[in-house]
Parts: structure tokens; sequence; C-alpha cells
């Protein structure tokens, strides 16, 4: 009979090792594609029902937080919400069951959750006590300085980027058409498809992030960038060279001259021709005086062609033309930032940030800080420099140069009583029947005698109108005010 | 050792589901200790010369079960340590009343007679109910609810053993020839019929397919320990084969059990809804799993009993149901071990028995979760939620672990007989 039950042994031992094949089969060869599968909300409820830390800005205002789900039969104990619903829409991004998340919701899903090293490692000594690992991140927005920018931009299309030159720390970020990730974000699947397919089909895209996501002609606060380049290259000084008064530039190979905007004749050395905004002068320094090797280089050294090191999902990179060659005219038309330059909002704050800050521009960053529940600091932000474009003479000479624009050029309407503000306006015109435009204004701001502690960038898109003075005009009121408020927060001028 | 496991494994399962230390860890600790060195001082007592792996085992199994039902449910965990103390005090009394297997020999008819009354119990109108599984399984006596299969699986297999442990030589040596067929005597083909029977009666009336399978498979496996004849297997095989078909084709529940299992994807929500579920927690738990008392959601319906495979998979990933395969592998070991070693017929039967019902239930079950063979909803044993079957195998436990001592006690008398000649 022995031999019976050994052999009933093996079966059994058998029967069980294909039972740890088949087990193996599921949780290790087929675990993706059941992980995967619509059917299988696993993940999903479960970064749901885990605790997740709140988003804060500089000033203190929640902007997103997780509170318990009041419908008590639902799958889901939490629910994300967004109290200040559009006003940070694009920043927070949304948490969605069904389509995941994006934004600082995506950026710093590890931290909010708690499950970074640092956060485990902590919460590791506290096994034996009562606590949740989650991470409330600080953002360095603030409320004042985003509700100040959307009143002033009002319903017109456009974006405003302020940020801290000195560290790279993003102070305001508005951009319409924006959102509410409330709805997106909603449990009801009805709410988060209806609205899901909404805002994917809605004109001007809103769940698009425009301040870093969109890139749009720069137009003349891109000789911001043509003149950095002059100086930095020493190919330029305040004194040379002196440019023909003219009302036009034809560059070599092409009998179609670039005008200046109607018709005006301008000329002189760089002070005059930034103060306003003359495009003969700059076409032909960008041509003739720097060329197009320099030209390449040195939009690449302000951060054109290259991705941002931001901490957001998904960044666009700003473009200059490398594809020159010895097309001269295309040099000069991309020179006063019209043909194929396009820049991202955070770009053109960034240089005006280059300026303000010495020539160096500072990786833009959002985080400030992340807590834990007790409210220690797990991890905090520390600024540091992504590209030096600039000398700091260099810098020092533009620095007055476009403080000069704002004392007595295009973008005296940035003036502030009190303060140091150097400022470039732009009109990137889109055609001229009816005349159109995207309207620009970046600069800079902060105590006299110091270095400015305050860049902005601000573009209105799609405005009547294609004089140069429509950029001071449209934008400059937008960029004062932000100014204004992002001074205030820092104890004023 | 396992104790400090189950303690250890309680403690982050409860941190695992609500981030706290359970207020009642010392009453707790106390009790788990209690119970199994209760359980473990009994057996150096009544039972010193028994094998030494299987208490410890089961007594993983067992925690380990209860651990996770408490991660699901506080209310079933509650019940669960009630009657996991009932059936380690019954255990104990097995041990302490059946000093010689033999004793239950002289019953065999007693227990036959038992086992089948057990088993048609539920078909008693007024008795017999639902639980709501699809299987009439169950009986009510005015506030005592239990499965009385389960009682039927032991006595059951009690008297096959003493019937065949008489009846061996006879069957075995039976001749019917049919051309060049030799097949046993029609007159002892007549229990393997009658078994077939009662298999069928439990399929059919009770839909309770894999305890049907199980009682079938028992007999048939002890026979042909007994008899050393294969074409008692071949028979068996034949006309289980020809009743699963028969079953299939004409049974609606039957044929719902096996649509499910060639494709469950075909009703996600509906009656594939389960077995779905259930593999995602398992591929949700992965290599190491989510973590004690951290998976299993209430979504798995009967997590607690058929399921609890797939939330012990989910929570402790591959490893986790790699131990448990190993763990019934290691009461499989012992248990053949035991009927391999004993040479008294009727004890090599009973632990074969035993151990097969043990073995093959669990293989049973969770290869229905693996979607390796139709789902039929039996209890893990030792695992599972549910009093009847945890107090009969901790009965089945405490005879194994009788027969493995009588073993023991017989080879040192040889021994002192030896050396006292």
């Amino acid at each position: 009979m022995n031999r019976s039950i050994m052999k009933l042994g093996v079966v059994l031992v058998v029967l069980y090792v294909a039972l740890f094949a088949k087990l193996n089969w599921i949780q290790v060869v087929d675990k993706n594609s059941l992980d995967s599968n619509p059917l299988n909300t696993a993940q999903v409820r479960r970064d749901f029902n885990r605790p997740r830390g709140t988003i804060l800005t500089a000033d203190g205002t929640v902007i997103a937080q997780s509170v318990a789900n009041p419908d008590t039969n639902s799958e889901f104990k939490r629910m994300r919400v967004y109290p200040e619903g559009e006003l940070f829409g694009q920043t927070t991004g949304y948490f969605s069951f069904r389509y995941g998340s994006s934004g600082l919701e995506r950026q710093y899903n590890d931290e909010l959750s708690g499950s970074t090293f640092d956060q485990q490692v902590k919460s590791f000594g506290d096994l034996f006590v009562a606590r949740e690992n989650v991470g409330n991140v600080s953002i360095s927005l603030r409320k004042d300085i985003q509700e100040t920018a959307r009143t002033q931009l009002g319903n017109r299309e456009g974006s405003v980027v302020a940020l801290d030159p000195r560290t790279g720390a993003i102070l305001g970020s508005w951009s319409w058409p924006s959102y509410d990730p409330n709805t997106v974000s909603s449990l009801d699947k009805t709410i988060a498809e209806t609205s899901w397919k909404f805002l994917n089909a809605a004109p001007g895209v809103p769940m698009r992030a425009h301040f870093y996501q969109d890139r749009y002609f720069p137009g003349s606060t891109f000789k911001v960038v043509t003149s950095g380049v002059g100086l930095q290259t020493g190919k330029v000084t305040n004194t040379e060279p002196a440019y023909p008064y003219v009302n036009g530039y034809t560059p070599e190979g092409t009998n179609k001259p670039i005008m200046n905007f109607g018709g005006e004749t301008c000329g002189g050395t760089l002070p005059e021709i930034l103060r306003v905004s003359c495009n003969s002068s700059f076409a032909q320094m960008g041509a003739e005086t720097i060329g197009a090797v320099d030209m390449v280089a040195g939009a690449g050294s302000f951060g054109f062609n290259a991705t941002v090191p931001l901490d957001m999902p998904e960044p666009v990179k700003s473009v200059f033309p490398t594809n020159l060659g010895n097309n001269q005219a295309k040099l000069a038309m991309s020179s006063i930032g019209q043909n194929d330059v396009q820049a991202t909002p955070l770009q053109m704050a960034m240089v005006a940030g280059a300026v303000a800050n010495g020539g160096v521009i500072m990786k833009p960053h959002l985080l400030f800080e992340v807590r834990n529940v007790q409210g220690d600091v797990v991890s905090s932000y520390a600024p540091s420099k992504w590209l030096t474009p600039m000398s700091s003479s260099s810098a020092a000479t533009l620095f007055d140069d476009m403080v000069g624009v704002v004392k007595g050029g295009t973008a005296t309407g940035m003036a502030i009583q009190g303060c140091t503000v150097g400022g470039k306006t732009g009109t990137a015109q889109l055609g001229t029947d009816p005349p159109k435009s995207h309207t620009w204004i970046m600069g800079f701001a902060g105590p006299p005698g110091k270095p400015p502690t305050v860049a902005v960038a601000v573009v209105v898109l799609n405005q009547s109108g294609g004089s140069e003075a429509t950029g001071g005009r449209v934008a400059a009121p937008i960029a004062k005010a932000v100014l204004q408020t992002a001074l205030a927060a820092q104890g004023g001028c | 050792m396992t104790v400090v496991i189950v303690c250890a494994a309680y403690v982050l399962a409860s941190l695992g589901s609500d981030s706290r230390i359970p207020a009642n860890i010392i009453p707790f600790l106390v009790a788990v200790i209690a119970l199994f060195m209760g359980a473990h001082f009994a057996v150096r007592k009544l039972a010193p010369g028994a094998d030494p792996i299987l208490l410890p085992t089961v007594t993983l199994l067992n925690g380990l079960g209860y651990v996770v039902i408490a991660g699901l449910n506080e209310k079933l965990a509650a019940a669960q340590a009630t009657w996991t103390a009932i059936a380690i005090l019954g255990f104990v009394l097995t041990l302490w009343w059946v000093k010689r297997p033999r004793d239950l020999e002289r019953f065999r008819y007693t227990f036959a007679l038992v086992g089948i009354g057990l088993l048609l119990l539920p078909l008693v109108p007024g008795l017999g109910y639902d639980a709501g599984s699809g299987s009439k399984i169950w009986v009510k006596f005015g506030p005592i609810n239990f499965q009385p299969g389960e009682v039927a699986k032991v006595a059951l297999a009690i008297f096959f053993a003493a019937y065949l442990a008489d009846q061996r030589e006879l069957i075995a040596t039976s001749q019917w020839k049919i051309g060049p067929l030799r097949l046993p005597h029609p007159k002892y083909l007549g229990p393997v019929l009658i078994a077939w029977g009662v298999t069928l009666l439990v399929m059919f009336y009770q839909k309770d397919l894999g305890s049907s399978l199980l009682f079938f498979a028992l007999f048939l496996v002890m026979i042909w320990v007994a008899t050393q004849r294969t074409s008692f297997l071949v028979i068996g095989g034949g006309l289980f084969a020809a009743g699963a078909i028969f079953a299939w084709k004409t049974l609606d529940h039957v044929k719902v059990r096996v649509d499910i299992w060639l494709d469950p994807w075909k009703t996600p929500s509906g009656n594939g809804y389960q077995i779905i579920q259930g593999m995602f927690a398992m591929a949700f738990g992965g290599f190491t799993g989510t973590g004690l008392g951290r998976g299993g959601d209430t979504r798995i319906p009967a997590a607690e009993n058929d399921f609890i495979f797939a939330v012990i998979a989910e929570e402790l990933g591959l490893l986790g149901g790699a131990l448990i395969i190993i763990a019934y592998l290691l009461v499989i070991g012992s248990g053949l071990r035991i009927a391999a070693d004993t040479d008294q017929v009727f004890d090599k039967l009973l632990a074969t028995g035993f151990t097969l019902l043990l073995g093959l239930q669990a293989f049973i079950i969770v290869a229905g979760v693996l979607r390796l063979l139709p789902l039929t909803g039996v209890a893990l044993p030792f695992i599972s939620y549910g009093g009847s079957s945890l107090v009969m195998n901790y009965v089945i436990l405490a005879l194994l672990l009788r027969i493995s001592d009588q073993t023991s006690k017989r080879a040192m008398n040889r021994a002192a007989a030896e050396v006292a000649a």
C-alpha cells in the first residue's frame, strides 16, 4: 500500500506545483495586462483611498486637498477638491480616477501620497505611532498675484508669468482660458466624463497650462535677446555701432524691406533703438553685426531650443530657427522675433530675469517645500543656476537700457513710483487685414539701487491693431499691476 | 515560533488597515498564545510521539487566515476567534478521547449511517437551507447553523477506512473476466456505485460540486490504495467523467460554472465578476503583495471564504501564496508519512483518507480561484472563515496525530522488546 501512498503523494505534489505555476502566471507574467485592464480599478482606488496631502500657496491658501467623501456607500473613501477652482487649475492640474493626473498633482504625486524614499524612511521610525505619512506641498505661487492677474487680463486670451529672478521661484502663473479641476476630478462618472469632453473641445484648450505649454511669436520683446547676444559677443555696445536712420531695412538676397512700424524713421545706438523698438536697426544688428552662428548660439544660451527644467510635466521648448544657412532675410526677421521664433510666456519672463539677475537664469520652479503632517520639513527646494547667457557687465548695460525703455520709450505704462522698473514691449503681427497681433510686455522691478526682485512677462493674444504702441497700451497695465502686487508682498520697493 | 509570526502579522495587518496598533493586542496575544500553547501541551501530554510538523504548520495557516479575515471584517474575525477556540477544544478532546484509532473501527456502520444521514440532512424540508451561495448545504437547528457535510466527510472517511481494511483482500483478489478485461467482481463494485450515487445526489440536489468531487475522489483513492488495483481508478474515473459530462449538459448551475471557467470575460460584471476581481486582486499583489490589511477590500464576493486565497495572494503577493502552497504540501507530506509509517491497515487508510481530504480540498478551491479548474465553493482548510469546517479539520488533525503517536509508541515498544531480548 505504501507504493500507492507514494504515488498519491507525487500526484498531489504535481497538482500543487500546477497551482504554483498558475499563481506565477497571474501575479508575475500576466500582472501588467491585468493591472492595466480597463475594468480593473485597483490602482486608482488605492490612490484615491490613500490619504493625500494638501497643496498650499506661498501665502497659505489651500488650493488642493483631500476630504472625506460624503457618500459613505461609495467605493471611494476620499475625494479631491480644489477650493480655488480655475484660479490655480492649470498649476495644480487634476487628480481623476478616470483620467489620471496632471500638473502638480502628477509632478509631486509621490510627495503628496507620502511615498518618496525620504518620507518612507522617516515614517519607518514611526511604525508604532499612529500617523499618516502624507506630504503637504507648499509652492511659490501667491493667491494675491493670481487674483491681480486674473482681474487685469479679464476675459482676454493670454498669459501672465511673474517670477523672482534671484531664485527662479514662480510667483504667479495665470492664463485665460483656465478651467476648474473639480469637475474633471469628480467621483461622479457623468460629471467627470461630460466636463472632460467639454474641456477638450473648448476653444483655447483650457486644460493646457498656457504659460509653459504654449508658445507664441515673441515679437519685439525678442530684441532684448538680440541685444544681450550682441553685448555678450562684444559686437554691440551702448555706443557702437550706430545704425542708420531709415524707415526699413532690406537684407541681402531679397528686395523686400523689413519696415518700421508705420513706416517711421529710426536708428542710432543700442539705448535709443531699444527705447523706440526700431525694427530696421535690430534686423541689421542680427543679420550683419552678430551673424547667424552667434545668433543661434546666443538664443540657445537664453534657453531657446532647450527643455526648461521646470518642475511641471511636459514643458514645451521655445524655438529659434537653426536652419538659417545663408538666409539673411530669415535671420533678420528672426532677430526681431518674427519668422519662426516662438517663445513661451515663461521663457520671456526668464529673459527679463536674466537681465535683472546679473546675466544668470535660475532654474524656474514652483516647489517651495514639503512638510509632513506634524509640520516638519521633509524636503525643501534649493535654488540653482540654469543658464548664464551674459556676463554681469553685459547684463548691467542691458539693465540700464531696459530701464530707459520704461522711463522714456514704449513701456512707460509700466513705471511704478519709487521703484526701478525696466521693460520691453512687443507686438507680434499675425496679419494686416484686419490688423491683429499678440501684444507682449516683459520686464522687472525692484527697489532703487538693488537687484530687481520680480520679473514679469505678459502676452495678450489676438488684439486688434498692429502698432508698436499696442503692446504698451494693452499689456503694460497688466504687468504693472502684477509687479505692484508682487512687490507689495515682498515689502515694497 | 509560529505564534510570534501570527501575532506580528496581526499587528501589521491592523496597522495596514487603519494605521494603528490594535487596542486589544494584549488580550489577543494572550489568547493566541494560550490557545496554541494549550494545543501544543495537549499533544505533548496526550500524544508525545506524534509528528512535530503538523500542529505548527496548521497554527500558521489558521493564524494567517484569522489575520486576513480580521483585515476584511472585524465582526467575522470575532466569530472566527470563537470558532478557533472551539476547534482547538475539539482537537484536545479528540486526542483525549480517542486513545487508539482502532476504537473508531468498531463503530464503522454507525459512522456510515451518521455520515450519509448528515449528508442528506439539508434535503429534509424545514431543516436545510441555502445560505446564499447557491448550494443547499446548511442545516438550521434552532439557533445553531452548521454544514453537516463537513462532519459527514470525516465520518465517511472513517467508514471507508474500516470497510476497506476488512474487505481489501477479498476485493483485491476477486476476478470478473469479460473478454480480455479483468475487473473486480461486481459484488465489490457495489460500494463504488454507492459512492458514485451519493456523489451525484450531492451534486444534483445540493448543488455542491466541490464536495461531491471530494467525496468521490476520497473513496476512489482509498479503494485504490487498499487494493492496489488500478482498474478501480479507471472505472471510477470513467464514471466521474460520465457524471460530469451529464451534469454539464443538463444542470444549469454546473453549466454556468464551466462557462465562467472557460471565459469569465464574457460576463465581467455578471457571473464572471468574482473570478475576475479575484484575478485583479492577485495581479495587483504582484511579487511581494500590498501588505497585510492593505488589500482585499470587500469587492470580491466571499473574500473571507472561498476567495480567501485571492486576498492572501493580494496582501502577501506571490511570496505569501507560495507560503500557503508550501504549508499545505507540508501537511500532505506529514499526513502521507504518517500513513506510510504505520503498520495498521485501518490507520494507514484513515491517514491517507484524511490527508487527501485536506490536501485535495485545498487544491480544489485554490485551483478554482486561480481558474485552473471550474470554481467550486469549498472552504480552504484552516484558513477560510467558517466554524463547521474549522472544527472538523482540527478533529482530522487530532486523529492524524493520534495515529502518528501510536506508530512511534509501537516502534519504541519493539525497540524496548529487542533490547530486553
